[in-house]
């Protein structure tokens, strides 16, 4: 009788000890695999306005969404052949890990530590976002430094949490930060009253403004922003074909706007474009498409279902949609932003 | 028959089984420890630094409220023990209000009164069958709607003030490097929110009542069926003897019920504890809201799932050993079972 606990724990001790030497799944190719089911796998939000949402039918919207699109037109041919996986901040990276996703397009910051310690590579950064502030209007507060006692809510996990710390810390502005588990409710409780501020990337802030507040007008966003947020994909490592397709279907919308191949005059481009950076991206040039693995056509398919980089800037966070964000540093780097496409050729 | 019972009745120096367990496990990692030189153990002492080292590395993320003060610049490891503090600090005066609630409410089922038995009864039947998530979450969103605006606090007493931000109120405080509280810190409101003193934030509120609440649905069902254990006999016979209704459930009912509520009371209280990782969805503090942020911040998912686990077994089985002593002084004397 008295044995019984100690065998207990005998028995799990050795059940820990197998989980633990169990190696990890071999890196299988995900291009493959992809062709296989017919369809990409795409870690995306729960449900973030301009980055990916979905609608009432259940079809899925966004900048996030459209990388995955174009992606999927690329290799399979058609950008509806996606499957989406929605997944909070915490399970994101274990299911990029466990091969649960092919591609996690799920508005995340690309930093050192997330780099280099979780197994992952970040392909193209496809919105450069900074950390902000929202607050009521009523509390009269212009500036982030005038938050010195606030009670600031946000979501766990995110790098916004450590963001805030370091920011309370370097501007000698002591704050109190309530966290939640899931997004939904960090912002239910901002608008219920319970914080001074919300704080988030700001093209999230915009949506919430827009989307999510009883009256908009009552809110304001802070001039300050106080982190650098480079939004990227990610694909797991150890499968350097698959990263290489999901680094260059990024470049080659980008280089799309450079050259200007718009969704609407693709089809006319490539009867008639003489220039060779065009022909690349049309499939009618040179072959880049079977150093990738795939065909000819990848770029020309993936331009016709989402658009160049512009494009799907405008649609999804842009004037035109919910979120009225600006172009700023998301614009050409030879019209003043930070977006440079690597040359495909 | 007797020497089965001889057997049976407990040994004096018995430990508790989940003490047993711990000790197992304390003395398996004490050997580990000295033996650290040996070729395949030092793989294992290496295997845990590489996999734990990150608990020394500063946090990078500071916590809203706690017995233990928490500053980001400090080491994971005491951003894992300020969360289990905060846990305790949630299950505790929680359970309290689940033994004590519950026990009115299992007394309350069974009273003649027909109204008593009603609401008590109803008050079982809804909080029982309602999830407690869903239950945390209304009661956050309630408190967070309904008491006042920050900007506008509602002074209750002087030093006391009620509003969003919780309910706050003078603390004692120590002075810079002093150890032993020497004055009162007076929370202030200032343009937008109430500063300083402590706060009974609504997070806060929110965990202990929804699982205090919640948990007494189950303590009374638990209360009621031990009462109904005791035979009607000795009912009668408390009755016979002249005692009034007060004296008969304090000395005579009450006392066998126990042998029967103890047991399954402990599993209640267990499943208080654990539990009590739901905070994380009200934004409380708590251990596993620590996890979350340390796994995302580090990327070490195994490790800090690992820790909430190993966390949770030894509170568990320490509760669990305390009830056993608990249970083996209210067990009537020369049974066993």
């Amino acid at each position: 009788m008295t044995q019984r606990p100690l065998i207990a724990f005998a028995a799990g001790a050795i059940a820990l000890a197998t989980t633990l030497a169990a190696a990890p799944a071999h890196a299988g190719k995900t291009l493959d695999a992809v062709k296989q089911r017919g369809a990409v796998k795409c870690g995306v939000t729960n449900g973030v306005a301009g980055f990916s949402a979905p609608d009432t039918q259940g079809n899925w919207s966004g900048l996030d969404v459209d990388s995955c699109r174009a992606i999927a037109a690329a290799v399979l041919g058609d950008a509806k052949k996606v499957e989406f996986v929605p997944l909070n901040s915490q399970q994101r990276f274990a299911a990029l890990q466990a091969g649960e996703v092919d591609i996690l397009a799920r508005n995340t910051t690309w930093n050192l530590t997330r780099d280099a310690s979780l197994g992952l590579n970040f392909t193209t950064i496809n919105y450069y976002d900074g950390q902000g502030f929202l607050v009521p209007k009523k509390i009269k507060v212009t500036s982030a430094k005038q938050l010195k006692g606030a009670t600031i809510c946000t979501q766990s996990g995110t790098t916004n949490e450590k963001n805030v710390a370091d920011w309370s810390k370097a501007q000698g502005i002591p704050v109190k930060t309530v966290v939640f588990e899931s997004f939904e409710a960090s912002f239910k409780a901002f608008f219920a009253g319970r914080c001074q501020a919300f704080t988030t990337d700001t093209s999230a802030l915009a949506g919430l403004r827009n989307k999510e507040a009883p009256n908009p007008d009552d809110y304001v966003i802070l001039p300050e922003l106080i982190s650098k947020e480079p939004l990227a994909p990610a694909v797991k490592r150890g499968d350097d074909e698959w990263f290489a397709i999901a680094k260059w279907v990024p470049n080659a919308l980008i280089e799309a706007e450079e050259v200007g191949i718009t969704q609407a005059n693709i089809d006319e481009l490539k009867g008639s474009s003489k220039d060779p950076a065009q022909q690349r991206l049309l499939g009618t040039g040179d072959d880049l498409g079977k150093l990738l693995g795939l065909d000819k056509e990848w770029s020309y398919r993936a331009i016709k279902a989402v658009g160049n980089y512009g494009e799907i800037f405008e649609r999804n966070v842009g004037p035109k949609s919910v979120l009225k964000l600006p172009r700023g540093a998301n614009n050409l780097w030879n019209k003043g932003g930070l977006l440079y496409a690597l040359p495909v050729r | 028959m007797s020497r089965a019972a001889r057997r049976g009745a407990a040994p004096r120096l018995a430990l508790p089984a989940g003490l047993q367990v711990l000790l197992g496990v304390a003395l398996v990692a004490g050997l580990l420890w000295l033996a650290r030189g040996l070729p395949g153990v030092a793989g294992f002492w290496r295997w845990a630094h590489a996999h734990f080292d990150f608990l020394a590395q500063p946090a990078g993320f500071g916590l809203s409220e706690g017995w233990l003060a928490f500053d980001s610049g400090e080491p994971f490891w005491r951003a894992f023990l300020a969360g289990l503090v905060n846990t305790l600090r949630a299950a505790v005066p929680a359970a309290v209000l689940a033994v004590l609630l519950g026990t009115l409410i299992g007394i309350g089922r069974l009273a003649p009164h027909r109204l008593v038995r009603g609401i008590c009864t109803a008050y079982v039947e809804t909080l029982r069958n309602v999830p407690l998530l869903v239950q945390l979450l209304m009661l956050y969103f309630a408190l967070t709607q309904l008491l006042p605006d920050s900007t506008e606090p509602l002074r209750i007493l002087p030093g006391v003030w009620l509003s969003k931000g919780g309910l706050a109120m003078p603390w004692p405080v120590a002075e810079e490097g002093a150890f032993w509280p020497s004055r009162l810190d007076w929370p202030e409101a200032t343009s937008f929110n109430v500063v300083g003193g402590a706060a009974l934030s609504p997070e806060y509120l929110a965990i202990v009542l929804g699982l205090g609440l919640y948990t007494a649905a189950f303590v009374g069902e638990i209360v009621r069926a031990g009462i109904l254990s005791v035979s009607a006999g000795q009912k009668l016979a408390a009755r016979a003897l002249g005692l009034v209704p007060g004296q008969e459930l304090r000395l005579v009912v009450l006392p066998q019920a126990l042998r029967v509520i103890v047991p399954a009371l402990t599993n209640q209280l267990l499943s208080l504890t654990k539990n009590s990782s739901l905070a994380v969805a009200v934004g409380y503090p708590e251990l596993v809201s620590v996890a979350n942020t340390s796994l995302n911040s580090t990327g070490k998912a195994f490790e800090c799932i690992a820790i909430v686990m190993a966390v949770y077994l030894t509170l568990s089985l320490l509760i669990s050993a305390a009830m056993d002593v608990y249970n083996a002084r209210v067990a009537l004397r020369g049974w066993s079972s």
